[in-house]
C-alpha cells in the first residue's frame, strides 16, 4: 500500500526530467566538467609554486593584470557614455550603430587583431599618420595589448550597462528634470548611482574577457614575453615546450574565472538570469 | 473662460497674478483643447475619466511635453509675465528651468537617496553644497513634521509618507506652480482620508498657483476650490464645487455626483418635457448658488437641464392615492445595488432613474428586477438649469 502510494508520488513529481531529455543533459554537464575536472587533476601541483614564481610566468601574469585593469578602466570610461547614448537616442542611426558596436561579441578575435594591425600597423590607415608624425608604432607594444583587449572586451560592458539603461525606469529623470536638474546632473546624480549595479558586473565581465584575450592580441601584439606576453599567450607557448607549466599556467586563470563566477552569482546564478 | 473660444485671439495674460494656460495638443487620435487660469493662493481640480487628457495637460505645464498650438503664461503679483510655452514664437523653457514642480502618481522618489537627500535634490540641482542644501531640506522636513523619516530610504516608507515626502520635495523646489498628479490614487482607502486632510492644508497655505488632477470627485471637491472638468480633451464644465454637485452638465459628471440628470425643454408651469420621454415638473426659479457659472434666468421654450437626486425619489408598488409630490410616473426595476447605507434601485421608464432607498424599505417593498413601481418626486428637489450652449456638439 505505501509503496504504491510512494511510486504515484515519483510518477507525479513536477519536472522530472524524461529520459531523452535527461540524457542529453548529463552528456552535456560531463562534456563541460572532464576537461575542468582534468585540470585540476593532472595539474603540476607540487611544481606549482616553482612555475608560478619563474620570471617568465610572473612577468606575464603582471602584464595580464595591468592591461585587463587598463582596458576596464577605459572601457568603462568609454563604454558608459555610449551605453547611454545606445539606449536613450531615438535616431534610426542608433540601431545600426549598435549593430556595429556590438559586432567584435561575435567576431572571431582573430579578425579584430587583423583589422586593428590594419589601422593601427605602422601602413594602416590611422598607424601610417602616427608614425609619420610621432615616431611611434603601436603593434607589439604593452599598449598594442591594451588595445586588442578593449576592442574585444568593451562590447561586453557596453551590452550590459545599455541592457540596464534601458529597463531603468526613466520616470526617475524625467521627476529630477521637473525639480531643475540638467541633463548631465541628472546622468550624475540619478542615472548613474542606479545603474552602478550593472556597471560593476559589465566591469566585471569586461575584466574577466579581457584577461582570457587571445586571438586579436597575439595578432597585433604579438608574443613577447615580459612585453605583450599575456597570460593566454603564456599558456600557449608554454603548451609547445613545458606542457605541465601551461596547465599551471591554466589553473590560475581556471581559479580566477571561479573568482568571476562567484563575484557575479547574484546576477547569473539564479534562475531566468541573463546577460 | 473655459471655452476655446480665447484661440485665434492675440494671445495676452489677464493680467491676474497666476498661471494662464491655452492648451492645444494632439496625439493619434486624441486631441486636448483647454483654457486654464488658476489665480495665485488657488488650487484647481482638473477631474475627468481615465483618458480625459488630465495626465497631459500636467506633462505640458511641467514641460515634460511641448504645446502644439496656444501659449503658458505666468504672472506673478507684481504683474511680470514670464511664458514657457508658446509655439507662436518657438519659445519654450524646459522642465528644469520652470518654476514648476510635478508630484508623480507613483512619487518617483530617488530610491538612492535618503528621504533627507531627496527633499535636498532641488537645492543641489540649483547648485548648492551638499551641506547648504541638507540644511534646506531639514528645516522643510522639521515645518512639515517628517524629521523622523529623514534617514530612511524611500523603499522603507509607507505610502502615506512617500506622500508626503514628495510633496516636501516638491516643496522644496519653491515653486511658483504646483502640480499634483493623482495625489492620493496610490493609498489605501484609510491612508487617504488622513493624507486628504493634511493635503488640504498644505495647499491652503501654498502661496503660488496649485493645479491637481484627479478622477475622483470627492477628491476635487474636499481640496479644490475651482473644479474644471474634462471630457475627451475638452472642458465641460468649470465651476465651485458646490456647483459641478448641484448643477452637473455631463452624463459623467452627473453620475459622479451621484444624480440623475436630463435634458429637455422647458414649457408653460415649469413643466419640462425630456428629450428621453416623460416630464418633469421643477419648483421654478433655481436660486443662485452664488458661484460663477452662468445663473441667466429660465425661458419658456428654452433648452434646460434637470437635475434629481435619487434619494429624493420614492418608490411605490401601487399607483399612490394622495398626490402631494407632483411628479409621478411607473417603470420597472432593471438592476438594486447594495450601497454602505442604502440600496439603488434602477428604474427604466418615462424617465429612467436611479433611485437610493433604505435596506427597510427593500423589504418592505419586498423589490425584484422585473417589478412595476410607481416613482414620486416633489416638484422642489427637481432642479433645472438652462443648457449651456453647444453641449451635444460631440
Amino acid at each position: 500500500m505505501t509503496s504504491t502510494t510512494a511510486r504515484t508520488r515519483a510518477q507525479v513529481a513536477p519536472n522530472r526530467a524524461p529520459w531523452p531529455i535527461a540524457v542529453p543533459a548529463v552528456v552535456a554537464v560531463l562534456f563541460l566538467l572532464v576537461p575542468l575536472i582534468g585540470l585540476v587533476l593532472l595539474a603540476p601541483w607540487s611544481q606549482l609554486p616553482q612555475i608560478l614564481t619563474e620570471a617568465q610566468a610572473v612577468a606575464a601574469l603582471r602584464l595580464s593584470l595591468i592591461t585587463a585593469t587598463l582596458t576596464t578602466a577605459i572601457s568603462m570610461l568609454l563604454g558608459v557614455p555610449l551605453a547611454w547614448v545606445l539606449a536613450r537616442s531615438r535616431s534610426r542611426a542608433v540601431r545600426w550603430l549598435r549593430a556595429l558596436v556590438t559586432l567584435p561579441l561575435v567576431l572571431p578575435p582573430v579578425v579584430g587583431g587583423v583589422a586593428l594591425l590594419l589601422a593601427y600597423g605602422r601602413n594602416g590607415i590611422a598607424g601610417r599618420w602616427l608614425y609619420q608624425v610621432t615616431g611611434y608604432q603601436i603593434p607589439f607594444t604593452p599598449l598594442a595589448v591594451v588595445l586588442a583587449q578593449t576592442f574585444v572586451a568593451m562590447p561586453f560592458l557596453v551590452v550590459t550597462v545599455e541592457g540596464a539603461l534601458r529597463s531603468m525606469d526613466t520616470g526617475l529623470e524625467e521627476a529630477a528634470a521637473t525639480l531643475g536638474s540638467r541633463r548631465f546632473a541628472t546622468f550624475r546624480r540619478v542615472t548613474l548611482p542606479l545603474i552602478t549595479p550593472s556597471i560593476a558586473a559589465g566591469a566585471v565581465l569586461c575584466w574577466a574577457r579581457a584577461l582570457g584575450e587571445f586571438g586579436a592580441t597575439i595578432t597585433f601584439a604579438g608574443n613577447l614575453p615580459g612585453r605583450t606576453q599575456a597570460m593566454p599567450s603564456a599558456v600557449y607557448r608554454a603548451f609547445e615546450t613545458d606542457p605541465p607549466a601551461a596547465a599551471a599556467l591554466s589553473l590560475v586563470l581556471l581559479a580566477v574565472s571561479v573568482a568571476v563566477l562567484l563575484l557575479l552569482r547574484d546576477r547569473w546564478l539564479r534562475p531566468g538570469a541573463t546577460l | 473662460m473655459t471655452s476655446g473660444a480665447a484661440f485665434g485671439s492675440p494671445a495676452q495674460g489677464s493680467g491676474r497674478a497666476g498661471l494662464h494656460a491655452e492648451i492645444a495638443f494632439s496625439r493619434g487620435d486624441f486631441t486636448l483643447e483647454a483654457v486654464l487660469d488658476v489665480p495665485e493662493k488657488s488650487v484647481l481640480a482638473v477631474l475627468g475619466p481615465n483618458g480625459s487628457g488630465k495626465t497631459t495637460v500636467l506633462r505640458l505645464l511641467a514641460g515634460l511635453l511641448a504645446l502644439e498650438r496656444g501659449r503658458l503664461e505666468v504672472t506673478d503679483t507684481g504683474g511680470a509675465t514670464e511664458c514657457w510655452d508658446d509655439p507662436a514664437t518657438g519659445l519654450f523653457t524646459p522642465a528644469e528651468d520652470r518654476a514648476c514642480a510635478l508630484v508623480f502618481q507613483d512619487y518617483r522618489l530617488f530610491p538612492h537617496l535618503s528621504v533627507l537627500d531627496n527633499v535636498a535634490f532641488p537645492a543641489r540641482a540649483r547648485g548648492l553644497r551638499r551641506g547648504e542644501s541638507r540644511q534646506q531640506a531639514e528645516v522643510l522636513l522639521d515645518r512639515l513634521g517628517l524629521t523622523a523619516l529623514a534617514g530612511r530610504r524611500p523603499p522603507q516608507l509607507s505610502g502615506g509618507q512617500a506622500q508626503r515626502v514628495a510633496l516636501a520635495r516638491a516643496l522644496a523646489c519653491e515653486p511658483r506652480v504646483l502640480l499634483l498628479d493623482e495625489p492620493l490614487a496610490a493609498l489605501d482607502a484609510r491612508t487617504r482620508l488622513e493624507v486628504r486632510s493634511e493635503l488640504r492644508n498644505r495647499l491652503h497655505d501654498f502661496a503660488g498657483v496649485a493645479l491637481l488632477v484627479t478622477h475622483d470627485p470627492l477628491e476635487a471637491m474636499v481640496l479644490a476650490d475651482r473644479i474644471c472638468v474634462l471630457e475627451h480633451g475638452r472642458v465641460v464644465q468649470f465651476g465651485t464645487p458646490a456647483e459641478v454637485a448641484r448643477r452637473p452638465l455631463t452624463e459623467y459628471v452627473a453620475r459622479l455626483v451621484g444624480l440623475n440628470l436630463y435634458s429637455g425643454g422647458l414649457g408653460g408651469q415649469s413643466r419640462v418635457t425630456l428629450d428621453g420621454g416623460g416630464t418633469l415638473v421643477t419648483a421654478g426659479g433655481e436660486e443662485s448658488t452664488g458661484g460663477e457659472q452662468s445663473t441667466a434666468p429660465l425661458h419658456e421654450g428654452g433648452r434646460v437641464l434637470v437635475a434629481l437626486p435619487p434619494s429624493a425619489i420614492t418608490l411605490h408598488p401601487q399607483a399612490p392615492l394622495t398626490a402631494s409630490a407632483r411628479n409621478t410616473w411607473q417603470g420597472e426595476v432593471t438592476g438594486l445595488e447594495l450601497l454602505t447605507d442604502r440600496v439603488r434601485v434602477a428604474v427604466s421608464g418615462a424617465p429612467d432613474a436611479l433611485v437610493d432607498i433604505t435596506p427597510a424599505a427593500l423589504a418592505e417593498l419586498e423589490l425584484v428586477v422585473g417589478q412595476q413601481v410607481w416613482l414620486t418626486a416633489k416638484a422642489t428637489e427637481v432642479i433645472a438649469y438652462p443648457e449651456p450652449a453647444g453641449r451635444d456638439e460631440r
